[in-house]
């Protein structure tokens, strides 16, 4: 791995509750090179919330804590929201996990890719329109024209999803983050949109931070794995070494999967240890 | 237990009219498990959604328990024997009733006795406890909802059960407790399942035969034995089972 592009230590963030403060981040480190990092974990692992704190969206009075938080060098923790919308869909862009709520329902698709395009690129509107078309193609969107005229809910879910990655690479970002991208979608779509994000990451030489409840498909789409629990990153290794994990939480996530082709008559159940949450 | 012949379920009037489902057929032994797959739009909820009563638009015929069913409604002789969890539980429970009022008012429709007794078995059955008879949905986590949600179902004390994705929405960890709750709950009433999902993986675990569907129609019908094989008779199923393996890089030149 090249020099980092992200680099992160000690993030956490912090919500203040009724019974005390609660941190939904309790430190992790990590750095991201031009590679497909996943982030795995159950619900409430925080995993969500570390895409969210670096790219400065974790609302008041939440907050987001590091004892580094780098792109390329330079520190992007709590940047003034000024500075850090330039960031925000400019270098570093977002796919959420359901195009039906993340698209604006009265705009059509192609104002909406151009709206976001010449926020960062400050380009004349024909040659946003120009490149709006070109990146509905690169996600393999048959009849392009048609597509920019169309609203989202004439879309449907795979598609929906292709334009919202079309959308977050028009100002070619250096990161991605892609939080659970297809868990919305049926699985001959998910493999489509797995091999255009794919595509995308290895021929711009983007970094992807690729958050998912899916071991198994983590474990075959990333190069590297973060599993998280209770906002700690209680294992990191390398993909496909991923069914050879070391710690309990990992090897239980991945024995309460049934499977088609080891069938068992009970599925174990995963038992939780307090001493997961330390370090 | 539960027979389906040609059945055919739309939605809306003509000219606007939309089939969902096109002559499905098929039928389920009592104390089997059967499952329906396949991607959304197949119409494999739509099926259990008109067996259950919750759409009027269909012909065929379906038959309970050696019963024919009506078009347009569902007596309380059909309620006792076929009950159906849903897929989310953070709709299906009201959220200002506690487990106590969701069970009660249940357990007062069926017409039961002993309603206080009954309500404490059924927590101990879905393995909930009496601690949780007064909480609210609010205070429950997905699995614990979902657990309520099935505790919903039993207490009438049915034969069938219709089970629609009930653990797509929860961790994996979570879904393999729910997914054993329900076989031994099938074991401990003798229960029969008629269960969708679009995870083939968890209907393999689950059932013993299952259909599998493509834009409203069964295109066939196979052992999960078969589909555990990689053996599908049509090339719609090899293609699903291939998509469900997960990722695989596209040959780059």
């Amino acid at each position: 791995m090249t020099e980092p592009l992200l680099s992160v230590r000690d993030l956490r963030v912090t919500f203040p509750t009724r019974q005390g403060e609660f941190q939904a981040v309790r430190g992790i480190d990590f750095d991201l090179g031009r590679e497909r990092l996943g982030v795995v974990g159950e619900s409430g692992s925080g995993k969500s919330m570390t895409g969210r704190a670096i790219l400065g969206l974790v609302r008041p009075p939440g907050r987001v804590e590091a004892a580094r938080m780098e792109l390329e060098g330079q520190s992007i923790l709590n940047l003034p929201d000024r500075q850090m919308r330039a960031i925000r869909g400019g270098r570093i862009s977002m796919v959420m996990q359901d195009p039906k709520f993340s698209l604006n329902p009265v705009m059509t698709v192609g104002q909406q890719i151009i709206e976001a395009y010449r926020l960062h690129a400050r380009a004349p509107r024909a040659a946003a329109r120009d490149k709006a078309l070109q990146m509905l193609e690169a996600v393999q969107i048959r009849d392009p024209e048609r597509v920019m005229d169309s609203y989202p809910h004439q879309v449907s879910g795979g598609m929906g999803q292709r334009i919202m990655i079309a959308m977050m690479l028009a100002p070619d970002p250096q990161i991605l983050i892609a939080d659970e991208p297809t868990s919305a979608l049926d699985v001959s779509v998910r493999t489509e949109v797995l091999h255009i994000m794919d595509r995308l990451v290895r021929d711009r030489g983007m970094g992807l931070i690729f958050i998912s409840h899916d071991l198994n498909l983590v474990a075959q789409f990333c190069d590297r794995v973060l599993i998280m629990y209770a906002g700690r990153v209680v294992e990191t290794l390398p993909a496909r070494d991923l069914h050879r994990a070391q710690h309990p939480y990992t090897r239980g996530l991945l024995n309460s999967l049934p499977r088609l082709d080891a069938p068992v008559a009970r599925l174990p159940v995963l038992e939780r240890q307090d001493s997961w949450k330390e370090n | 237990m539960l027979s389906v012949a040609d059945l055919t379920v739309w939605f809306g009037q003509e000219p606007d009219r939309v089939t969902a489902v096109h002559g499905a057929t098929f039928d389920l032994a009592q104390g089997e498990s059967f499952g329906l797959v396949g991607e959304s739009g197949s119409g494999k909820s739509t099926i259990l959604r008109a067996i259950a009563g919750l759409i009027p638009g269909w012909s065929g015929r379906i038959t309970v328990d050696g019963r024919d069913q009506r078009a347009d409604r569902r007596d309380r002789a059909f309620f006792r024997t076929v009950q159906m969890v849903f897929q989310d539980p953070y709709a299906s429970l009201h959220p200002r009733h506690s487990v106590d009022a969701v069970l009660a008012e249940t357990l007062r429709l069926q017409g039961m006795d002993r309603i206080d007794q009954r309500i404490v078995k059924l927590l101990d059955d879905v393995g909930l406890g009496r601690g949780f008879r007064f909480r609210y949905p609010h205070q429950l986590s997905g699995g614990q909802r979902q657990r309520v949600a099935i505790a919903r179902a039993l207490a009438a004390e049915p034969r069938l059960l219709l089970l629609d994705e009930p653990t797509s929405a929860l961790d994996v960890s979570v879904q393999a407790e729910i997914l054993n709750l329900l076989a031994d709950l099938r074991d401990e009433h003798g229960l029969t399942y008629l269960m969708v999902s679009h995870d083939l993986s968890v209907i393999a675990h689950m059932c013993d035969r299952l259909a599998v569907m493509q834009r409203g129609r069964i295109v066939e019908i196979l052992p999960a034995a078969n589909l555990r094989a990689g053996q599908g008779a049509q090339p719609y199923t090899t293609h699903l089972i291939e998509a469900s393996a997960g990722y695989r890089p596209e040959a780059r030149p």
